[in-house]
């Protein structure tokens, strides 16, 4: 089952150099590996990558007659890249090995604030700097997404706050920081802390690729911004070519952003599968694992398999930029439908990357605040699985008046219609919990049934997108705009925050300041609402995306939608004024278990130690037997090494072939801790 | 019944029936809903009714609203019902109701109507798609649904047969070139001309070539329930059938293009036969010292370096003295 954990054990410590002990050698700060370093390295290191791209390229036509050598940036982008990584330590490990020589050992992990700047294998740790970065960079695109809302106020000639190429470059960097640094909202904060606790495990399979998937993000978020100084790039996330091929030079910081990102998350999915696969505690059956691991496992599955076409997609436009291939022109043998395809290829299984971290944070929250059984664990998880089977077959879908395939539309309509039966488990799993339980409005909760309901409209509305004569209409018009931010937004972003409150007393200790919560969530909710409806009509309308200027008519709607933009950002203020007056200001002790949540990341100390589990825990039952009056039995003993009685128990109940998720053990389990159960 | 089988030990006392309830509110929410939808919002739909794929693609949408309004109904009131009525106000959880096992019944009746619901839309789009040939979205260069009288080939769409009033089938082929950031229409059946304006006559069935010559745009003219991606290199067709009403429309670009794609908007205009066949007429006459300078009328154009959109790949072109570089 679990390999065992308990082989691990911290590095020996550092033997002091020959001649004294570190302490009496004065080394200065920045052979070390730290993040200084890394963003001085990662500066010299775009200045050696550029010079380089003008010695190989400098004299190539076509980048002199433009003065815009896109070899020298691109090169540039990944020296610095290098260069920050090298700096932050990175490769210390990797490259030892490779010559021989015995790693580097690690000085003593750092403490305090400074381990959340530092490149640490503490999946904790990272899972903090996951949860900082991500907000980082969800309020950045936010930035962005509230100045495409306040150009939009106005609709032609009256006022420009951008010129039009400022504008398409924040549609576009609105857009790629949400879709590519977002992507693993969920699974980059959430999964990281979590999988292992939830699991009963001590640590991630991969701890230096989980600092890795991290680190590389930062870079990306960087040369994304970088964009902006360099005339941006028009094509919005989708970077569709041919356009790509005849934009300036901010195109080439989306690509090597987007591949950074996708580098990141292939790094991710193999680190979570691995772990989730190998690491389980002993007793934590595949039919006992958490919703939210479901979804992990999941979603990495997509992330494993489809940022890889989209990094030979972005290959291929770093070609075509560069040395002039001709992959995606016409008129030189290529194919503006050839990045349609791998583009989307990659992008509708995304789509579910950013839905089903959404599904397993509902389907893990709502037993919880309901107190009830979670109905149909095994359709829920089969749901998931059917989703992140589907989806790979669905992404002609976006192409349905593009001229290609046209007569594969009735077979891509139907796919896409068939998707929506497993997400239809998530809403049958949700409603039969729901049902005659006792459900609780805490903030997490609100959070989560506001997931449900603004996910139905955006599935809703999918179909609809689904239906080609109906998307002869709303076909690349805000109709679709709104769509997807009901999914992503409304779903993914509200589970997001949904977990923040659930699982901050866990990771920290201390509670989150409740009336500021509910003010968050209320504001939030309406607001969103108020954002996203009126752009539903003025895509029905005839509004199409990405417009710079419209029709005085629709100027209301856009209006009204601006208005619930800035609302959005005044609830995003609030959490973060909550965050920091509750975690920095109040300081208020958090209680063990504030939701009497059943779940083993619960049953753990808070904050959780080092090492998560004093031993490996042995998992005795379902994590969602909420108000068992036959056999009360904990979630799992903590205890740990069991007893030769407990260990027969247990393997009587997994060998007895048994599928039913709510066996008990034998008697011998012994009531262990049973923090879940108040 | 789904509420018994959820608890198959409920006690004997007299509890509301709570699954009777939502559905007499759902049924009477659902009717009135669909009811409205079908007499007051239909005919009001976008994109109006005034091509056989504009009334199309209004139907679907009518049909769609009218199949999510109970989804919607269902789900809202299930769950504002069990916000309601199964709830705990208090600060002390409590444990919701137990129950052995998950009902298969109700997990397979779930199964059973989402399919259903599934299969029966995938149907019935595919028929609404296939009948009115293809529903105006853009079908790519050989067309496999088509309408009556409409070219079966590439060739023959090179070549049709003269327009005129009141011949029948009358199909009106029209070319449209997108390029930054500007629509142009190329009237094979006029001497090839090439115009800035759009006129097409009434009760005529009328097939958009669509293409580009340098990134992809999308010809959109919302009231005529047209849109076909424009391709560079690529004829993209797509059909549709006017009415006798008159009528003008305004042609948008729904692919983003570059810096103006926000531009590349015009007003069409559908007209009488007889007025429209005058403008052509009128037009080919007029145009016709500039049509002997434009490049033959063909499905797909490659602009060189020295036409509009090229030198994206000058070293690929014929070198003139200025492009010899390295
Ligand atoms: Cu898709
Ligand atoms: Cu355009």
């Amino acid at each position: 089952m679990a390999i065992d954990q308990e082989l691990y054990r911290p590095p020996p410590p550092v033997t002091p150099p020959e001649g004294g002990s570190w302490r009496q050698r004065v080394i200065p700060w920045w052979p070390h590996p730290n993040i200084l370093t890394g963003i001085l390295l990662g500066a010299g290191g775009y200045a050696l990558g550029h010079f380089l791209g003008n010695v190989i390229a400098g004299n190539w036509a076509r980048f002199g007659n433009t003065n815009m050598n896109d070899v020298a940036l691109i090169i540039g982008y990944l020296v610095a890249t290098l260069g920050f990584l090298v700096g932050i330590g990175a490769l210390n490990y990797p490259v030892a090995k490779i010559f021989g020589l015995d790693p580097p050992l690690a000085k003593a992990a750092p403490r305090g604030l400074s381990r959340y700047f530092a490149y640490t294998p503490d999946h904790k740790v990272v899972g903090w700097q996951y949860l900082i970065g991500m907000l980082i960079y969800f309020f950045t695109g936010g930035m962005f997404a509230l100045a495409i809302r306040t150009e939009l106020l106005f609709p032609r000639y009256h006022s420009h706050i951008f010129n039009p190429e400022t504008y398409l470059t924040i549609v576009g960097i609105h857009g790629t920081m949400m879709m590519m640094m977002m992507t693993s909202v969920i699974v980059g904060p959430f999964g990281n802390y979590f999988v292992p606790l939830m699991i009963g495990a001590k640590r991630m399979a991969y701890p230096r690729l989980e600092a890795l998937s991290f680190w590389l993000t930062p870079p990306a978020y960087i040369i994304l911004l970088s964009t902006m100084l360099v005339g941006g790039f028009p094509t919005g996330w989708t970077g569709y070519a041919p356009l790509a091929n005849e934009a300036v030079q901010g195109m080439d910081g989306y690509e090597v952003a987007f591949a950074l990102m996708a580098l990141s998350l292939i790094i991710t999915s193999v680190n979570m599968i691995a772990t989730i696969v190998d690491f389980r505690a002993p007793g934590m059956r595949w039919t006992r694992l958490p919703m939210f691991v479901w979804g992990a496992l999941t979603t990495s599955v997509l992330t494993a398999l489809a940022p890889p076409v989209l990094f030979a997609g972005l290959y291929f436009m770093g070609m075509d930029r560069t040395v002039g291939t001709a992959l995606f022109v016409d008129a030189h043998g290529g194919s503006s439908y050839l990045w349609e395809n791998v583009f989307w290829f990659f992008g509708h299984p995304e789509v579910y990357i950013l839905a089903l971290p959404g599904f397993a944070i509902a389907a893990e929250l709502l037993p919880v605040f309901t107190r009830r059984r979670l109905f149909g664990y095994n359709v829920s998880a089969a749901g998931m699985i059917g989703v992140c089977f589907m989806s790979w077959f669905v992404w002609q879908h976006h192409l349905f008046v593009s001229g290609i395939n046209a007569d594969m539309r009735p077979l891509f309509m139907l796919t896409t219609e068939v998707i929506s039966i497993p997400t239809g488990f998530i809403y049958l799993v949700a409603m039969a919990t729901l049902w005659k339980g006792k459900l609780r409005f805490e903030v997490p909760s609100l959070f989560v049934l506001a997931f449900y309901l603004n996910f139905l409209i955006g599935g809703v509305s999918g179909v609809f997108l689904s239906d080609v004569p109906v998307d002869v209409t709303v076909h690349g018009s805000f109709f679709v705009q709104a769509h997807f931010h009901y999914t992503i937004m409304g779903g993914l972003i509200f589970a997001f925050f949904g977990a923040i409150y659930y699982w901050i007393p866990k990771m920290t200790g201390y509670e989150m300041n409740k009336t500021l919560g509910w003010i968050h969530f209320w504001v939030m909710f309406i607001a969103f609402q108020l954002t996203f409806i009126p752009l539903f009509i003025v895509g029905e309308l005839g509004m199409p995306r990405r417009y710079f200027e419209y029709a005085p008519k629709w100027a209301t709607l856009n209006q009204t939608a601006s208005a619930g933009a800035y609302a959005i950002a005044i609830s995003m203020i609030i959490f973060v004024i909550n965050l920091v007056y509750s975690m920095v200001w109040a300081r208020k002790r958090s209680v063990e278990n504030p939701w009497f949540s059943r779940g083993l990341e619960w049953q753990t100390a808070t904050p959780p130690p080092p090492d998560n589990f004093e031993r490996i825990p042995l998992v005795l039952s379902h994590p969602y037997d909420y108000g068992n009056p036959i056999e009360d039995i904990p979630v799992a003993d903590l205890r740990g090494v069991p007893t030769p009685a407990v260990l027969a128990a247990s393997a009587a109940g997994v060998s007895g072939g048994s599928d039913e998720i709510d066996d008990p053990p034998g008697p011998g389990a012994g009531p262990g801790d049973r923090g879940g159960e108040q | 019944m789904a509420d018994a089988a959820l608890t198959p030990a409920a006690p004997a006392q007299r509890e509301p029936h709570h699954f009777a309830r939502i559905f007499i509110i759902w049924l009477v929410a659902t009717a009135i809903a669909d009811i409205l939808i079908w007499f007051f919002l239909y005919p009001h739909l976008a994109p109006g009714r005034l091509t056989s794929s504009a009334h199309g693609d209004q139907y679907d949408m009518t049909v769609l609203l009218m199949c999510a309004a109970p989804v919607l109904f269902a789900v809202w009131l299930w769950f504002g019902y069990s916000c309601i009525y199964f709830s705990n106000r208090g600060t002390v959880p409590e444990d919701g109701a137990w129950y052995e096992r998950d009902s298969v019944a109700i997990q397979v009746s779930w199964i059973a109507i989402t399919s259903l619901i599934v299969f029966g839309l995938f149907v019935f789009g595919t028929y609404e798609l296939i009948a009115p040939a293809g529903a105006g979205g853009g079908e790519g260069p050989s067309a496999i649904w088509r309408p009556p009288g409409a070219p079966s080939s590439s060739y023959a769409a090179l070549h049709p047969k003269p327009w005129k009033p009141g011949s029948h089938p009358a199909l009106l082929e029209v070319q449209v070139i997108g390029q930054q950031w500007l629509w142009t229409f190329r009237w094979p059946q006029f001497g090839g001309m090439e115009t800035t304006s759009l006129y097409l006559p009434t009760n005529t069935t009328i097939q958009f070539n669509v293409t580009s010559l340098d990134v992809i745009h999308s010809f959109w003219p919302y009231r005529l329930g047209v849109k076909a991606d424009a391709n560079p290199g690529v004829n993209n067709v797509a059909y549709t059938t006017t009415t006798g009403q008159t009528h003008s429309f305004t042609y948008r670009c729904d692919e983003l293009c570059g810096i103006w794609h926000g531009d590349m908007i015009g007003t069409g205009h559908v007209v009488s036969q007889a007025a429209f066949y005058r403008w052509a007429t009128t037009e080919e006459k007029k145009l016709a010292p500039l049509t002997r300078h434009l490049p033959p009328y063909s499905l797909t154009y490659t602009p060189s370096l020295h036409g509009a959109g090229g030198g994206l790949y000058p070293q690929l072109d014929k070198p003139t003295p200025k492009s010899t570089g390295s």
